[in-house]
Parts: structure tokens; C-alpha cells; sequence
């Protein structure tokens, strides 16, 4: 039996490294400090639904065959592609996002990650406005006012709020973590009376509070660090928020731009704005004004819904607003554990972190047009390439149709139904467990992941199986070339 | 491979050669005396210029900045791209170019080492990641140490011997070369969304100043022996009046100069060398600066020439970014990291017709031309900040003719004229200063005993231009120099041709250089260290270290500490 | 009284028990059970006549998919209805990127109906349908 300490986890973008794994005649036994979906994938990685062999499809069916068959057909599609697409990377590592980039830009294709259908927005928005941030460790020393928009991190990032922001202990501001304790204590009260009192026969029965209380609760008044959720449904983080503001769905732009007139000392002629009134407001932009570091933490409720990109524009313009009264940062929360890295390492090497079209020779960027869901709809790919992600589910359908019409290869350690849709598939090993490499945090700090045990005899990193991929690629090439 | 540059006009201050018809051999890598022209492929170098590879001693090329500056402006690339070819990657150019660019671009230039000014020790893994994508050029990074709560602390306790094995500890842990300051004090401050505005204004939360911090650390660097000294970007930058705070921390460090040699680099120089009260007053403060220059000798400098043109801006001193960005109203990224240091980004357009750009882009020539020594002042436009590398011909014309300088001086605002001397200077650099500024001099500053020069056992770096001496009036013909310097004829690399008349011939990826400090006492800080870093920093002690598995390939330099 | 179809806005996201599943891997119980249900208020359900775990159809101008109706325990958020990612969210989501490369996966309006006789696919039998591997 062996500890393995430090390990980073490779689920989500907060990349939480302190994992510790407890590691049995090469298998992983027993995982500590992690979250649940940590845990579900550090014991869950050798789960009965993996497959050991590279798969081909042949007569509509997939069926065993070996790693050369596999790299050479998957080669033969690339090479003769017009268009492919070469979609993914957020879930794997660095090193093999570097070979993905060289592919691409050998088969003239487009380079695309996960970012596109999940924090793309985000960065159109930091496109247009820049992004005043920070790293995480700084909010965990600084951070007074900690606001969660749009985002459950109880749900996505589970140990967010433990490591890095309001439970978390700093040098300049401490845990709120016993402030909590209590609170939950008495909310726990509070409900058994309130299902005694349903029980009992009372004529009056207590109200329901109303969603936004339309002043702000008394512990906003307190000394320490304060937690405020803006979220359109009442989520996991909205319960221990001192702080919770339901938003009416789609109008998180507009509320967004009533709070930025507010911090300009504007007066607003209505009465509420997203279903929060206007006092609330004031409210709420006094305790931002009056902070001494805040941060903003966005998600996907901004990304996705009405405005997208404009309201990532909104968001960080009102960051920048208010750091000339106070010290403001905003961080988009990052899903997959190295979707940062993804598009770090593809900015670095084409000047784009995501969207990247080789087919003229050089890189070229145009959201919209060079970005996958785009050119599925459009019908213009001619194949693809999956690397550790699975658009069959996450696409809209529409654009799915196109993208399994055409030859399909996956590259994944698991099934999943990208893999049950594809031409060819190659089982690879679990990168931070069964291989290592770099991620990046959300807050773009880069971590190594380990190798904790073997990968299963034959199963290749997804680097090696790209590099196979790349020089087959080439040699079919160079023929093309040769015989022309 | 053995390689013979037979019959070039010869530069190589660092060896006193001047423009003298000789040849080199290199073998093996090396600078060699002699060897057999029959072994050897031979250039035939007669009629050109033979300078040792170029050198640059400041420029933002990798990192977290530089790449947040790539991922802020795609409208800076669309207008410059670079096609894949059979040899070299593809990829996009102008202010901030990618990885592969910007190797190709430098090699062009017949440059073969640049020095990455700004490395935060938390995301160091990025920055070497990048370089290691980084063809054509060998390289190195400093680590910003300057507001390192660490230092911070030792310094606050007086421990400087304590300080120095940290500082130590830091440049093996994060593969680093020199200690970088900027803003010292200013840095901490902006955590709060603060700054310090003199050298003598205490750190807030900490009970240091400006002053102790640069004194502190130029001792250190001292006492660690390391080849280059502390690199230093000043308080107060990029505000009017602010030539005064770089005379006050000039002044500061004259009593830590024993020898001859010097103990600080005082980087962009240009950036900190403004008079008045505000914008509307600005002029030129480079002649106060030159005359204490002249007359001192512990500090080297460098310009931070500002070029006319579209560029990014890009420093840890995320005060002075936020204050352009307030200036400005442009894209704005502010990157401040825990325990370490602060980084900021603005776009930036310099313009003729601003009387403070045109006042900015006086102030750099007016100190390269007025500090008479060119030991002491090199070539940088503090890439991309000033404007991009690829500008630096451009420089070098404007050293070389006054003809150059009074051509582009005519077109800008006619108020900036007078806010300065350069219409009144009259020095034109010779090619051999030319050949200070760019290589020999920086190589000396770094303390790179085996760059910068054509002496024997010096590395196989060797750059070729198309340019006679004999023949050329340099400041009437500053357009055929300002092109020979932009097309390198040959740039060769460790004895390997890289590029031929502008071209690149083939891919090849240099060293990272780092620095292996031994202090005598085994070092107890990883045990002291382990105990402190979670209360630091939100990583694991064991994941914070750059591995070998960072660096393509790499030369570590060994240097004994005396303590 | 009892309505034949409810008007909601449908959103979706992450639940913690997605993301165990989607560790867990693809194919798992696990993930399936967390991504083919819908959250729901209890006050819309009732309006429906739904009960708690009983099969709804979930209609958009995009698609229509069977999901099991759950009560939502952080009540009150009256007409919205909220899927987990995955292939049932997807099967309705629009695929309009607005010119920007991103779909829209939250707030699309919807139609919820009782289906208690309709089966709720599992993934094989949804991808069938859909793309007809």
C-alpha cells in the first residue's frame, strides 16, 4: 500500500492539488480531502464501462481491431479531409494539446475546444473589455465580499468556497466557516418548528418569505467576509449566501447595467429591476462600494442565456466601474480542469484560444463563422476529430446530425456517446491518473498531474496516440504529394 | 559540424575588435582559433558585417502576461500572420507574436538570446512552458521577487542572509536568472487597489519601504553572487516628475558600489525619465538622468525605446496599468498573484501626433546618445510595451544618423520638439557601439561569459549583414542598415546556419538558462517552506517547483554563493 | 384544476450528481438517472398533476424529449424547469449561436405535459432516434 500525496485532481477548474490516494496493488483505493466527483473519478476511472481496445466500425457496427488499424484509418480520414474538425481538449493535458495544435495545422483543419459551447462567451466579452483579475490564493487573502452569479459552485466546484473564497483562511480576512455552522444550526430549527406549526391546526399560517428580500439581511452589516449568490433558481450555494438574489431569467444584462448606473451615482426612474427592487439595489451596490477587495465568480447562467458575450461585457465593465471607487476582480468559473489550458496553449502557439481555422495555412479566428457548432450547421466539415470531450451530448441536436454524417474518430478513456457514434475509437489512458502532464486553474495557474498507477496494458496518453496519429498523417501526405 | 565565416568585417567590443577583416571558425558549437577549411563548410563573409548573435536583455516573449496580451487582441494578429511552410510552424504576428513567431522574427534579426523580464514564480510553469515553444533562440526568465511576501518579511526582520537563501531557493525552485523588482512596494499595494508614490512610503500591512527593498535585495544579489545584478523597474513609473524618484533610487544604491563594477540595471529607462507637474507638462527629464549617469558607474540601463505604432502594454506593475487604462478607456486586464506580485495589460497606440508619445519616443534616443558610455545603455523597446522587437532597425538608424532622427522628429508634434535636447544632439553611434548596445554590452550586464562575443570557447552565435563598412556612409544610408538589420544575411546558432538572406533555413530550439545557486549552509528552506505554504500560497508545496520535464532543453549555471 | 400543458423557461446545467456520474462514466446507472430527469416547483407540478418521479414530455421548438419530473427541494422558482446537461437536455435545446459559436442552452421557452405512459429512453435508444446509429 502506498500514499500518494498532492496529487491535483483532474475534474473541475479548481484543480484542488491536495488530494491524497491511497494506492493498492496498482489500483486507487481510497481517496481523501476530495469532493464527490472527485472521488467518483478516482475510483470510478477503472468502472466496468471501459474499454480496453481501440474500436473500427465496419458494416455499422464497432468492432475490436488493433492500434496500427486504428492509427491508419484515423490517419487516411485526416489526410483526406478537406475540413476537418479537431474538437475537444479540455480534458486533457497540455502536452497533448501541444501535438493537437501541430495536427491540426497539418491537416488544415479547425482546432476547437469545449470553451466554445461553455465559457466562449466569456472570452468574446474579455475580447472586447479586457478582465480585471486575480488569482485565486489572492481572494483567499483579500476577498471581503465574495458574489457567485450564475453559478452553483456547490454543484460544479464543490470545494471552491472551502479553498479558495469565503470558508477559506487568509492573511487578511478569515473563515466564515463557524458563522455558517451556526446559521445552519438555526435554519435546522427554524424548519422542524415550521413542520410542527404545518401539523398543527393554525389558522394563520406563517407566509413565505419573499424570494429577495427587499433589504439587505442584517450579517451584511457584519465585519468579515460576505457571500452573495445572484442566480435565477434558488441553488446548493444560494443556502448558505448571507446574501441571495433571484434574477428573472435572461435579464441578468439588464440588472447587471442598473447596478453599473448605480455605482455611478445615476438615479434610476423604476421601481424594480429583474424582478429586484430598486432600494435592494442600492442596497446591494453600498456593500460593493464599500468592500475592501471584492470578486465577482460568473457561470454559465450568464454565458448561456439571452445576451451571452454581452453579458460577460456588462459583467466586466461593472467590475472595472467599480474599481474606481474600491478594489474589484471577476473570474469566469471554469468547467473541465484544463479548458484554461486549452485555451492557453492554443493562444500561445496561434494567437487564439479558441475557433482556430488552418485551412488557409495560418491560423485564423472569426466566432461564428471558424467555431465548430458553426461549421456543423453550416455543413461545411468533412470529418472529425474528438479528444476527450463528447459533443453527441453536449451539442444541440442540429448540429450532432452533421457531425456524425462524416467519418468520426474519438479519442477518450471512456464510452460515452460521441464513441458509440464514431468510425474509429481509441480507449486512452486517464490523464492525472494514469498519466501525467500540466492543467491550468481557472485562475490560470498551472499545476502538474501525476501518474498515480499503470495505465492498463496497451492503453496509450492521448499525446502518444496523437503523435502516431500526426506522423501517419504525414506519411500519407507526403505520398499525396509525392504521386501528384 | 565544422563551420568558416572566412573575410568579414569583424564587430566584437567585448574583445576590442573593431571592424577588422578576419575569420572565425566555430566547431562543435564553439568559437574555435582555427580550423581546416577543407572539414568546414565555409560562408563567405566578405563585403559583410560579422557581429556575434544579438542579445536581448528585456523582452516580454513568454508567460502569463504575454499570453493574456495575445488572448486580449486578436485584431493585433489578424493584420500580421505567417504561413506554415516545409520547415517552420505557422502562426500570427505583430505586437504580441506567438511562440513560433516570435523565434522566427528574432532569428531574422540575427538575434540568438533574449532574456524574459517578467516571470510571476507561482505560474513560472507557463512562462517555460512557452519558451520551450520558443524556436531559433536561447533564453532565460526572471522571476519578480521584489514583493514577495517573503522577502518582504525577511527584509521587515532584517535577516538579510535568511532573504538570501530564499531568493535562492526561489531562482532553482522556479528555474530563474536574475532578480526582477518592479514597483517595489507598489506591487503589495495594489492588492488594496493601492500604490506607494516614493521611495521612502511604507508597504502597507508590511513594515518596509521602497528603499529598503531595493537596497535589500541589491545586497542580496550581492551576497549570492549572481552573474547579473538586480533588474529593476522603478517606482513611480510612467508619471510625470518621476525622473526625480529615478534619480532619488539612483542615488540609493551609490554606497552599495565597492568596485567598479555595477550592482543595479535600471530597465526601460525611458518610462521613468519624465519632468513636469502632469501630462500637459510633461518634457523630457533624460538630461538630468544622463549627467548623473555620466558621472556614476554602479548602474547599466536600458531604453524602452517607444516606437510609433499600435502595441500592447504589459508590465507587473499593475498600478501604473491601471493608470493607463484610466488614461486610456481601453481593454484593461489586471492579474494580480498571491504572495508574489501583480500584472496588468492595456493596449496602447503611440502617436506622432501626441506631444507626449512624441515627447516619450525624444526621451530614448535622448539617453541613448547623452549617456556617453555605451556599456551602460542597450537597445530595447521593452517589447512589446514600447513597441515590437521587430522595431529595433528602426532603432538602430535613428543611433546611427541624426538624419534618420530629425526625419521622423519633423513629423511629429511640433510642442514635442521643444520638450526636449535631441534636435540638438549631435552623436551618431558607429556600428561597433551598435554592436555594445545589442550584444556586447547586454551579454556583459547578464554576466553571459559565453555570449556576446567571438572570442574563443564563446558560444557558435554568430550574425551576418549585408553591410559594408568600408563602403557605407551609415548616417546618409541609415535606410539600407535600417534593412540589413531586419534581414539578417546569415544568422547561425551554436555553428548551425538557422537563416540565410531573411529566411529561415532551419527549425531549432535553443536552451532555457537558469541559475543553481550553492550557498554553503545545506538549504533548510524546503523544511521551513513546507510548513508556511499552505498559509501562502492555495497550491501544494510539491506541485509549486518547475520540473526538468519544463524545459525543452536546458543549461543550468552554477554560482557560489557567499553565504 | 388540473392543466393539460404548462408554458416554462427551460434551463439547463450542472447538478453534483452529473458530475459523479459523468465520472463514473457514460455508460454508468449513475449518469443516467442524473441527467434524464427535470427539476421542477412543486407548485407547477401540482398544477400539471404530476407527481413526484412520474414521466413528463418536455416540448421546444427544437425537440421533444421524455425526462422524469423531480420535485425541487430550493423552491420556489414557478415556471422554470431545469434538465442537467446531456443528451436529453440537448435532444430541445436551440442551436442558435447568434453568431458567436455558443448554442443556447438556458432559457429557452418550453411546453411541459403528463406523460406517465411514455417511456424515458435510455442513451443507445435516444441516439437511435436522434442520428440513427
Amino acid at each position: 500500500m502506498t500514499i500518494v500525496k498532492s496529487v491535483t485532481c483532474p475534474v473541475c477548474g479548481c484543480l484542488c492539488d491536495d488530494i491524497e490516494l491511497v494506492v493498492e496493488d496498482g489500483k486507487v483505493e481510497e481517496v481523501k480531502n476530495g469532493c464527490a466527483i472527485c472521488e467518483s473519478k478516482f475510483i470510478g476511472y477503472r468502472g466496468e464501462h471501459r474499454v480496453l481496445k481501440p474500436k473500427i466500425r465496419q458494416n455499422g457496427k464497432l468492432v475490436d481491431t488493433t492500434l496500427q488499424e486504428a492509427v491508419k484509418k484515423s490517419a487516411e480520414i485526416l489526410a483526406n479531409a478537406n475540413y476537418p474538425i479537431l474538437y475537444g481538449w479540455s480534458s486533457t493535458s497540455c502536452e497533448a494539446q501541444r501535438v493537437g495544435v501541430e495536427l491540426a495545422e497539418e491537416v488544415g483543419g479547425v482546432l476547437d475546444n469545449t470553451a466554445v459551447v461553455c465559457h466562449g462567451p466569456s472570452i468574446l466579452g474579455i475580447q472586447e473589455v479586457g478582465i480585471p483579475s486575480c488569482t485565486l490564493g489572492q481572494v483567499r487573502h483579500r476577498a471581503d465580499l465574495v458574489i457567485y452569479w450564475g453559478c452553483d459552485p456547490w454543484s460544479a466546484h464543490p470545494r471552491h468556497v472551502e479553498r479558495y473564497t469565503t470558508f477559506a483562511e487568509g492573511r487578511f480576512e478569515g473563515s466564515e466557516w463557524k458563522g455558517y455552522l451556526q446559521k445552519f444550526k438555526a435554519a435546522a430549527g427554524r424548519k422542524k418548528i415550521k413542520r410542527v406549526m404545518k401539523q398543527a391546526p393554525v389558522k394563520n399560517p406563517p407566509s413565505i418569505e419573499p424570494v429577495t428580500p427587499s433589504e439587505p439581511p442584517q450579517k451584511m452589516k457584519k465585519d468579515g467576509r460576505k457571500l452573495i449568490v445572484v442566480d435565477v433558481r434558488r441553488t446548493m450555494t444560494a443556502e448558505v449566501a448571507d446574501y441571495f438574489i433571484q434574477v428573472e431569467p435572461n435579464k441578468d444584462y439588464e440588472l447587471m447595467e442598473a447596478l453599473r448606473a448605480l455605482v455611478r451615482d445615476q438615479e434610476l426612474d423604476v421601481n424594480s429591476v429583474a424582478g429586484i427592487s430598486v432600494e435592494c439595489l442600492e442596497e446591494l451596490v453600498d456593500i460593493m462600494i464599500g468592500c475592501n477587495f471584492g470578486i465577482i465568480f460568473f457561470g454559465l447562467g450568464l454565458t448561456m442565456s439571452a445576451g451571452k458575450f454581452r453579458n460577460i461585457d456588462v459583467a466586466i465593465s461593472l467590475t472595472r466601474d467599480l474599481n474606481m471607487r474600491t478594489k474589484f476582480a471577476i473570474m469566469p468559473m471554469r468547467g473541465h480542469f484544463n479548458v484554461t489550458g486549452s485555451n492557453t496553449v492554443f493562444t500561445w502557439q496561434t494567437g487564439y484560444p479558441f475557433g482556430v481555422d488552418f485551412s488557409l495555412g495560418y491560423p485564423r479566428y472569426n466566432p461564428g463563422e471558424t467555431t465548430s457548432v458553426d461549421v456543423l450547421l453550416r455543413r461545411e466539415s468533412d470529418a472529425a476529430l474528438v479528444i476527450a470531450s463528447d459533443p453527441v451530448a453536449n451539442f444541440p441536436k442540429k448540429a450532432v446530425q452533421h457531425l456524425v454524417k462524416n467519418p468520426l474518430i474519438v479519442i477518450d478513456p471512456h464510452m460515452n456517446a460521441t464513441s458509440l457514434m464514431a468510425d474509429v475509437v481509441f480507449p486512452s489512458a486517464f490523464v492525472g491518473i494514469e498519466v501525467g502532464g500540466t492543467a491550468y486553474r481557472m485562475d490560470h495557474v498551472p499545476l502538474p498531474l501525476k501518474k498515480v498507477v499503470d495505465p492498463p496494458e496497451g492503453v496509450l496518453s492521448d499525446k502518444e496516440i496523437l503523435n502516431r496519429i500526426l506522423e501517419e498523417t504525414r506519411k500519407i501526405k507526403l505520398k499525396q504529394v509525392e504521386a501528384a | 559540424m565544422e563551420l568558416l565565416i572566412k573575410n568579414g568585417f569583424v564587430f566584437d567590443p567585448i574583445n576590442g575588435i573593431n571592424s577588422e577583416k578576419m575569420d572565425i571558425a566555430i566547431k562543435n558549437g564553439k568559437i574555435v582559433d582555427s580550423i581546416q577549411e577543407k572539414n568546414a563548410k565555409v560562408i563567405d563573409a566578405s563585403g559583410l558585417t560579422v557581429m556575434p548573435g544579438g542579445v536581448d536583455i528585456h523582452s516580454h516573449i513568454a508567460g502569463g502576461e504575454v499570453n493574456a496580451g495575445r488572448l486580449l487582441r486578436p485584431e493585433d494578429h489578424v493584420k500580421d500572420v505567417e504561413r506554415k511552410t516545409a520547415i517552420t510552424r505557422s502562426g500570427v504576428g505583430y505586437s504580441i507574436p506567438s511562440t513560433f513567431t516570435t523565434g522566427y522574427r528574432y532569428s531574422r534579426m540575427g538575434y540568438t538570446t533574449i532574456m524574459n523580464p517578467s516571470m510571476s514564480p507561482l505560474e513560472a510553469k507557463h512562462t517555460h512552458e512557452e519558451l520551450s515553444d520558443i524556436p531559433m533562440v536561447d533564453k532565460a526568465s526572471y522571476p519578480l521577487l521584489g514583493d514577495w511576501w517573503f522577502v518582504l518579511e525577511y527584509l521587515q526582520k532584517g535577516d538579510l542572509e535568511e532573504c538570501a537563501r530564499h531568493i535562492a531557493w526561489m531562482m532553482e525552485t522556479v528555474k530563474g536568472y536574475a532578480i526582477k523588482i518592479v514597483n517595489p512596494g507598489g506591487l503589495e499595494s495594489w492588492g488594496f487597489g493601492r500604490n506607494v508614490h516614493s521611495i521612502d512610503d511604507r508597504v502597507p500591512g508590511f513594515d518596509v519601504t521602497p528603499r529598503e527593498i531595493i537596497c535589500g535585495l541589491c545586497k542580496v544579489n550581492k551576497m549570492l553572487n549572481l552573474p547579473h545584478t538586480i533588474h529593476l523597474h522603478t517606482n513611480n513609473l510612467g508619471v510625470p516628475g518621476n525622473y526625480a524618484t529615478t534619480l532619488e533610487t539612483m542615488k540609493c544604491l551609490e554606497d552599495l558600489a565597492g568596485d567598479d563594477k555595477p550592482v543595479a540595471h535600471i530597465t526601460h529607462l525611458q518610462f521613468s525619465s519624465y519632468k513636469g507637474r502632469d501630462w500637459r507638462t510633461m518634457k523630457s527629464g533624460a538630461e538630468e538622468i544622463a549627467n548623473y549617469v555620466n558621472n556614476h558607474s554602479h548602474l547599466t540601463m536600458d531604453m524602452g525605446q517607444v516606437i510609433f505604432t499600435d502595441t500592447t502594454t504589459m508590465t507587473a506593475d499593475g498600478p501604473f496599468q491601471f493608470n493607463l487604462y484610466n488614461l486610456t478607456g481601453h481593454k484593461w486586464v489586471n492579474h494580480d498573484v498571491e504572495t508574489e506580485t501583480s500584472g496588468g495589460i492595456v493596449p496602447f497606440r503611440y502617436r506622432r501626433k501626441n506631444v507626449v508619445n512624441a515627447t516619450q519616443w525624444s526621451i530614448g534616443l535622448e539617453l541613448a546618445l547623452l549617456i556617453k558610455d555605451p556599456w551602460k545603455i542597450f537597445l530595447t523597446t521593452d517589447h512589446p510595451n514600447g513597441g515590437p522587437f521587430t522595431a529595433y532597425p528602426k532603432i538602430i538608424a535613428w543611433l546611427i544618423s541624426k538624419k534618420a532622427r530629425m526625419a521622423t522628429l519633423k513629423r511629429t508634434h511640433p510642442k514635442a520638439i521643444k520638450r526636449s535636447i535631441l534636435s540638438s544632439i549631435d552623436r551618431e553611434m558607429s556600428l561597433y557601439e551598435i554592436a555594445v548596445v545589442t550584444r556586447g554590452g547586454t551579454s556583459k550586464a547578464l554576466g553571459l561569459k559565453h555570449k556576446g562575443h567571438l572570442g574563443v570557447g564563446a558560444d557558435g552565435d554568430v550574425a551576418i549583414y549585408d553591410l559594408n563598412p568600408e563602403s557605407i556612409d551609415l548616417p546618409t544610408d541609415y535606410k539600407v542598415v535600417r534593412k540589413a538589420f531586419s534581414r539578417a544575411k546569415y544568422t547561425i546558432k551554436g555553428g548551425q546556419v538557422l537563416v540565410k538572406d531573411g529566411e529561415v533555413l532551419q527549425e531549432m530550439y535553443g536552451k532555457t538558462m537558469w541559475l543553481n545557486v550553492e550557498t554553503d549552509e545545506p538549504c533548510r528552506i524546503p523544511e521551513e517552506m513546507k510548513t508556511k505554504f499552505r498559509d501562502y500560497w492555495t497550491v501544494e508545496f510539491d506541485n509549486y517547483p518547475v520540473s526538468d520535464h519544463y524545459l525543452r532543453s536546458q543549461s543550468p549555471i552554477t554560482v557560489k554563493a557567499s553565504i | 384544476m388540473v392543466q393539460q400543458k404548462l408554458r416554462v423557461i427551460l434551463l439547463t446545467g450542472r447538478t453534483i450528481e452529473q458530475g459523479v456520474g459523468k465520472e463514473r462514466g457514460k455508460a454508468s446507472q449513475e449518469y443516467f438517472e442524473s441527467v434524464s430527469m427535470c427539476y421542477m416547483d412543486p407548485e407547477d407540478m401540482k398544477k400539471l398533476g404530476v407527481r413526484n418521479n412520474t414521466n413528463i414530455l418536455v416540448t421546444t421548438k427544437y425537440g421533444s424529449v421524455v425526462v422524469k419530473a423531480v420535485k425541487y427541494r430550493r423552491a420556489p422558482h414557478t415556471g422554470m424547469i431545469y434538465i442537467p446537461y446531456g443528451p436529453w437536455a440537448n435532444a430541445i435545446c436551440s442551436h442558435e449561436t447568434d453568431s458567436i459559436g455558443m448554442p443556447t442552452f438556458k432559457g429557452i421557452p418550453a411546453q411541459v405535459a403528463p406523460a406517465q405512459n411514455k417511456p424515458v429512453l435510455n442513451m443507445e435508444e435516444l441516439l437511435k432516434i436522434e442520428f440513427g446509429k
